[in-house]
């Protein structure tokens, strides 16, 4: 008796067990396709520590109805046809379930189809460019468009220096700079300050004076500047050196510890309109903004605080996901999840806006967030209240 | 602002001069086209950045240590690339081709040990000193460029043009084979001349890195572009045709910025390279088919 009773237990036990070996075989994979190394590896690298933060916190916890989380990441160098191929070998060889990325605007454009033609989610963290979401049903973001963040930014910032004609300064050979300069350009027009001269640069381009000077002749009450962090930075400390003194209005761009490391307190006065701030004092980012630092021995930036909370996002969804263990079927059930997943995490209250093609047809999901606008005061930003 | 814009047009284009400088000395004497060039600039930069970071070394110093640091890479380069190539009697193209992977690997290496982002000097050790006249600023930087730059390649000009070394170069780039039979040490001057272009390489790295305060290991790849269009402009192998065809790319580009419009900038500056090419082939003081060093 005692022993029949000893194996059926020994038996049950190893049902267990042999489930448990099953459902830890389903690691849930996700893939990453970011700018790992190039020139915009500055931005790919803080979006994969995020992923990393997040998925090991959520591992640790005991992972999604039990599966664990697999990130696998890939390299796609910023490059469009390095993120065509890393999106192919993501979905097609390493059979994952999503893939997040790619970092910059311009390889969404090209990657995104994929994706969405494989019927797979990609989940961008860092496209804030119009039109990444209008590429189909399958394209989620919660990356907050600049056509979003800037109208509110030139608002605050006209609030706060009383500007009547602003300078305007971008790069035209990216699709993130000069898609940020048609969305400041509208929000002026709108708002009805006037825009005194327009000046471009190109990519890699470090000397920015011929076009500073210029602005210094047409003497306008600021500078409207679409840029990068870098470039950004260098034409704020030139500027100076060329003896002006008007405040800065950026973007996205602007939102990097970058920024001050080159520009120290010429940044000053700067005006930069971002969807996460360090000094949010929310539970959820004061937790991520410990957790970076202890993990990663690096201030975390807006980039990593996106893919962390898309990483929890997705999470969010998976719950609701019944996985069939047909790669087919739970592809199109995490997409149907998505949308309605609302999350309160490191950048604040998220939630998905349905996105429209350019034929008006429902199409993919942008972020449903608000902007923080802050202003730089003695080498760093802070609130603009 | 015609005078600032000058100004402006001056360190610009001094810059593109001291980096076709070494690059056009290279082609004059050895007759490759070294397109690692962009990789080693790049490479001065960070020499001098980690010098004046780590052990507290004043500019100057660290402008020498990066030459020297340079020069040694260029030596190595030569050395373990050029040569073996010009001993098989490789054609033409090869060491340029050579030369594109020597590029990349360095540019991979800085990348892997100094991360992908731009570095700037520290705050305080780049003379922060700038002259004002009335409308017009020029910082000390901008103005140790220009003169830095006018300094070097008066240098080159004299040991090429006065010196029993110089002679030898010129002979060297009129034909190494003659060189050699007239008892030149030829494949000693081709590593001095790498050492040399290197070396000065180094010095355009360091400062353009102290005036824009963006180093970072892509830096070179632009300028490449810039030096290339400055050594085809002023005569390919020309000391003083770097000199000029760098200024004369600055004026263009700061031009074309401050009177028509910035989009069109490297439209017109290459626009007027393509003109002077149409009716100088050979650039402005290079001959037809003749290196000249």
């Amino acid at each position: 008796m005692q022993r029949t009773r000893m194996f059926q237990k020994l038996s049950l036990a190893m049902l267990g067990f042999g489930l448990a070996a099953g459902a830890a075989a389903a690691d849930i994979k996700l893939g990453a396709a970011e700018a790992l190394t190039g020139p915009a590896a500055k931005y790919g690298i803080a979006i994969k520590n995020g992923f990393t933060l997040a998925a090991d916190e959520i591992n640790a916890k005991g992972g999604v109805n039990g599966n664990k989380l697999a990130l696998v990441a890939e390299d796609e160098q910023g490059k469009k046809e390095e993120a065509i191929n890393v999106f192919k070998k993501l979905i097609f060889q390493d059979k994952v379930l999503l893939v997040f990325g790619p970092t910059l605007s311009n390889s969404a454009f090209a990657a995104d189809p994929i994706a969405n033609a494989a019927k797979t989610v990609v989940f961008g963290t860092s496209n804030t460019a119009d039109g990444v979401s209008a590429i189909g049903p399958f394209v989620f973001r919660n990356s907050v468009m600049e056509a979003d963040v800037l109208p509110v930014t030139t608002r605050a910032a006209v609030k706060q220096f009383g500007i009547k004609k602003v300078a305007i300064v971008y790069g035209n050979d990216d699709a993130f700079t000069k898609n940020g300069y048609d969305v400041f350009k509208s929000a002026l027009e709108s708002q009805k300050i006037a825009v005194t001269n327009t000046e471009t640069y190109a990519k890699g381009d470090v000397d920015f004076k011929a076009q500073l000077t210029k602005i210094k002749a047409a003497n306008p009450d600021a500078i409207v500047c679409s840029c990068l962090a870098e470039e950004a930075a260098n034409i704020i400390v030139q500027t100076r050196s060329l003896g002006m003194k008007q405040p800065f209005i950026g973007g996205n761009g602007f939102n990097s510890p970058k920024l001050f490391e080159i520009a120290k307190d010429a940044a000053d006065n700067t005006v930069m309109g971002s969807p996460w701030s360090a000094e949010n004092q929310a539970p959820a980012n004061k937790s991520f903004i410990a957790a970076y630092k202890a993990k990663f021995n690096a201030e975390p930036d807006q980039f990593a605080a996106q893919a962390y909370d898309a990483m929890y996002i997705v999470a969010d969804a998976l719950k609701k996901v019944k996985l069939s263990g047909s790669l087919d079927k739970d592809r199109v059930a995490l997409r149907d999840a998505l949308p309605n997943v609302k999350h309160d995490g490191a950048t604040g209250k998220f939630a998905f806006r349905r996105a429209k093609d350019k034929s008006g047809k429902d199409a993919g999901y942008d972020a449903q967030q608000d902007a923080i606008v802050n202003i730089a005061k003695g080498g760093k930003f802070v609130l603009l209240k | 602002m015609l005078e600032q814009q000058l100004i402006n047009a001056l360190s610009l284009g001094s810059v593109y001069a001291l980096f076709a400088l070494g690059f056009t000395l290279v082609f004059g004497v050895l007759g490759v086209i070294n397109l690692s060039h962009g990789a080693i600039f790049m490479l001065g930069s960070y020499v001098a950045l980690l010098l004046v970071n780590h052990f507290a070394m004043s500019l100057w110093l660290a402008l020498l240590l990066a030459m020297l640091t340079t020069g040694l890479v260029g030596l190595l380069v030569d050395f373990l690339v050029l040569k073996p190539l010009r001993a098989r009697n490789a054609p033409h193209l090869t060491p340029m081709i050579a030369t594109i992977g020597v590029a990349i690997i360095l540019t991979s290496v800085a990348q892997g040990l100094f991360g992908a982002e731009n570095k700037r000097f520290p705050f305080g050790t780049i003379p922060e000193g700038s002259f004002t006249l009335g409308n017009l600023h020029v910082t000390a930087v901008q103005l140790g460029i220009v003169l830095i730059s006018f300094l070097l390649m008066i240098v080159l000009l004299l040991v090429m043009r006065r010196t029993q070394l110089g002679r030898a170069l010129r002979a060297i780039a009129e034909s190494p084979k003659a060189a050699s039979l007239l008892g030149i040490n030829v494949e000693g001057l081709f590593l001095l001349t790498s050492f040399a272009a290197a070396a000065l390489g180094g010095a355009a790295g360091v400062l353009v890195g102290l005036s824009f305060n963006a180093i970072s290991p892509f830096m070179g790849q632009p300028m490449l572009h810039k030096g290339i269009a400055v050594i085809i402009l002023g005569g390919m192998g020309d000391i003083r045709g770097a000199l000029i065809g760098g200024l004369f790319l600055g004026f263009a580009e700061v031009m074309s910025v401050a009177y028509l419009s910035s989009d069109f900038r490297d439209a017109v500056a290459f626009g007027l390279l393509f003109l002077i090419l149409l009716v100088r082939p050979s650039g402005m003081f290079g001959k037809i088919l003749e290196r000249k060093a």
